[in-house]
């Protein structure tokens, strides 16, 4: 019979002690391959990160031989030179950070002010509000209007073109509805008694308390504009305005013969492409690489908030 | 400021109830009253109205296009009416058909494979007993996720060029190299396997935050019953995480038609386009490579408007089946 033990579940969210119960046989058999299909997964997912460090650190002629899968052949970091010396590379890098913190900054006070309002329930013409907002999650006007929009309101080869379209996630707006709406009203009411309007009620007593939720929107507007692309790729004409994302694509574009050949590389006349993509995927990667071991937990806590409300 | 009892003070005469007002003076005094109190809170609300009045509804409106003559530089709600013109030809365009069954195809293959799977992996990560190690394997699940789509799919191309790790294992199988991004009988396998690799692992959360919401009662109780754990898993977990499912699965239905538009943009190339082209490929091909702006937003805006009556079926259909739904 089967003999496993609810205890064991509940170690899930409270270690408490196993109480000593024999599984059967099939379960540990059943564990046993968990755990072998949980490696596959792992496996699967980090390979093409070492397999593209390793190529980003061979020599050409290696991979060009398909000899490059998990360590480096004929180690060398020459391409990284050659790549950290195009001064364009650098340029976009730059960009793409100005575009992530001004977009960034334009989002989180567009989202806070919304969602701080529609967490008011006493409101009237509340659930329009939020209607108006969780309409556009399903429908929407499409690309060829949207490009026709920012073109005439002159937002083409500016950073408005990629911040003032995004500015708001409905999604995230809902998150941060989600939080507000749990704060205690008692704090407001006494500060509204003392004096305060609604504006210094929203900076002085519930920002300070919403240091969290803040933090989180603020990661998941960063990720989402750093990774962006396709906005300036739309919108900007020239190569010194370009994000580091475009960069990269027009670095790869060559390789399924699309419609623009990396400029970089013909520019540069590189012989060592196979590298020379390798190292910009690397060199792009990295940030996120670097920050995400610290940074995933808040991800997850935004995502687990939204979900219980939204 | 002027009100400075304002927002939640505890509703100072509660009033007749705003949400039914029978004669119009009524309710134009009860907003009078809404506006007066709350100003400072609506005005908080202006930047962010306009913002979706200009980007998200105007585009909108600006979807006229589809039925009118438009000049680039001109109105941005076009010229002069011409009717169904665009839409007729559209309906008569071979092309068109074809990347509708691309999009169909595509939509419903990642709907396959996209949706279930990380409900398997959920189930398979709250088997495992070590939380240091499952903690571990969720980090990495999670970390496509944060990727940009353009890395993706430069890891992607690399991965799959003639020289890459695929090809490898190829050779090493005694095959010939195969061009795979040139081949449009791979475009499918490699587009899917390519969204389940980035989306996996990010879409277990919402399914295990659920699994710990689910009462250890009900697992002692269908033990007492007999149930083994396969019918535990059938009958408790399940429909613990069920409400989850469902509300994920109405959302994956609404993304349907809208299949990976960006990926599809750098994935593909012109040998790949009899099973790549999607509808949104298309259509920005039509506005951007053809200047047939009238065209693509005609083609666009049936898109629209078929995500939409996806999205609301299936949660028409949930509610009446399931008892859950979006709204």
């Amino acid at each position: 019979m089967v003999t496993v033990d609810t205890a064991e579940r509940a170690t899930e969210t409270r270690p408490r002690r196993r109480r000593g119960i024999r599984q059967t046989r099939g379960y540990r058999v059943f564990q046993v391959v968990n755990a072998i299909v949980l490696t596959l997964v792992v496996l699967v997912t980090l390979y093409p990160f070492v397999n593209i460090v390793a190529r980003s650190m061979s020599e050409e002629a290696y991979i060009i031989a398909g000899q490059v899968n998990l360590v480096p052949r004929g180690f060398n970091l020459d391409t990284y030179r050659l790549v950290m010396s195009d001064s364009m590379f650098w340029t976009n890098y730059r960009n793409t950070v100005v575009y992530t913190v001004a977009a960034t900054v334009i989002s989180i006070v567009m989202t806070t002010c919304y969602a701080y309002v529609l967490s008011k329930k006493h409101l009237k013409g509340r659930s329009a509000l939020v209607g108006i907002a969780v309409f556009t999650m399903f429908f929407s006007g499409g690309l060829i209007p949207n490009y026709v929009l920012v073109t005439s309101l002159g937002l083409k080869n500016s950073v408005w073109a990629i911040a003032l379209p995004n500015a708001i996630n409905v999604f995230n707006l809902l998150v941060m509805k989600a939080f507000f709406e749990s704060l205690p009203v008692e704090l407001e009411e006494a500060a509204a008694v003392d004096g305060l309007n609604t504006y210094g009620i929203l900076l002085r007593i519930v920002l300070p308390l919403s240091k969290a939720i803040v933090a989180t929107m603020v990661l998941f507007y960063a990720v989402a504009f750093w990774n962006s692309w396709f906005a300036a790729f739309l919108y900007m004409d020239r190569q010194e305005l370009w994000p580091v994302t475009v960069y990269l694509r027009n670095l790869i574009a060559g390789a399924t013969g699309a419609e623009n050949v990396g400029a970089i590389a013909e520019a540069n006349e590189v012989q060592a492409e196979a590298t020379l993509k390798a190292v910009t995927i690397v060199l792009t990667t990295l940030p996120i690489l670097l920050v995400y071991p610290f940074v995933q937990r808040y991800f997850v806590r935004g995502i687990m908030l939204g979900a219980v409300k939204g | 400021m002027s009100t400075p009892t304002t927002v939640t003070s505890p509703a100072p005469a509660p009033g007749p109830p705003a949400s039914r007002p029978p004669v119009p003076r009524a309710a134009r005094r009860t907003w009078r009253r809404a506006l007066r109190r709350d100003w400072q809170l609506y005005s908080l609300a202006i930047l962010p109205l306009l913002f979706f009045l200009v980007f998200r509804y105007l585009p909108m409106l600006g979807n006229v296009i589809a039925f009118r003559r438009f000049q680039p530089g001109g109105s941005i709600f076009g010229e002069y009416w011409v009717g169904l013109r665009y839409v007729k030809m559209f309906l008569s365009d071979p092309t068109f058909w074809n990347v509708f069954t691309n999009t169909l195809v595509l939509g419903a293959l990642t709907l396959l494979f996209c949706f279930p799977l990380p409900i398997v992996l959920a189930l398979l990560l709250n088997e495992v007993r070590a939380r240091k190690l499952k903690r571990f394997v969720q980090s990495v699940s999670y970390l496509p996720h944060f990727l940009s789509i353009v890395i993706v799919a430069a890891m992607v191309m690399q991965l799959l060029s003639m020289d890459g790790s695929i090809n490898q294992l190829v050779r090493a199988a005694g095959g010939e190299a195969v061009p795979f991004l040139q081949r449009p009988e791979w475009f499918r396998a490699i587009y899917v396997s390519s969204e389940v690799w980035q989306t996996v692992g990010w879409g277990t959360i919402l399914y295990l935050a659920a699994l710990t919401t689910i009462d250890d009662d009900l697992y002692e109780a269908a033990r007492i019953d007999g149930a083994n754990r396969w019918r535990q898993t059938w009958h408790v977990t399940l429909p613990g995480i069920r409400p989850t499912m469902v509300t994920l699965l109405i959302l994956n239905i609404g993304a349907f038609m809208a299949v990976g538009f960006e990926k599809i943009l750098l994935l593909y190339n012109p040998l790949t386009y009899p099973t790549a082209d999607v509808i949104s490929t298309y259509l920005f091909r039509m506005g951007f490579a053809s200047s047939n702006f009238s065209y693509a937003a005609a083609i666009g805006l049936f898109e629209a408007v078929i995500g939409l009556i996806l999205v609301m079926s299936a949660n028409l259909i949930a509610r009446r089946t399931v008892g859950t739904s979006l709204w």
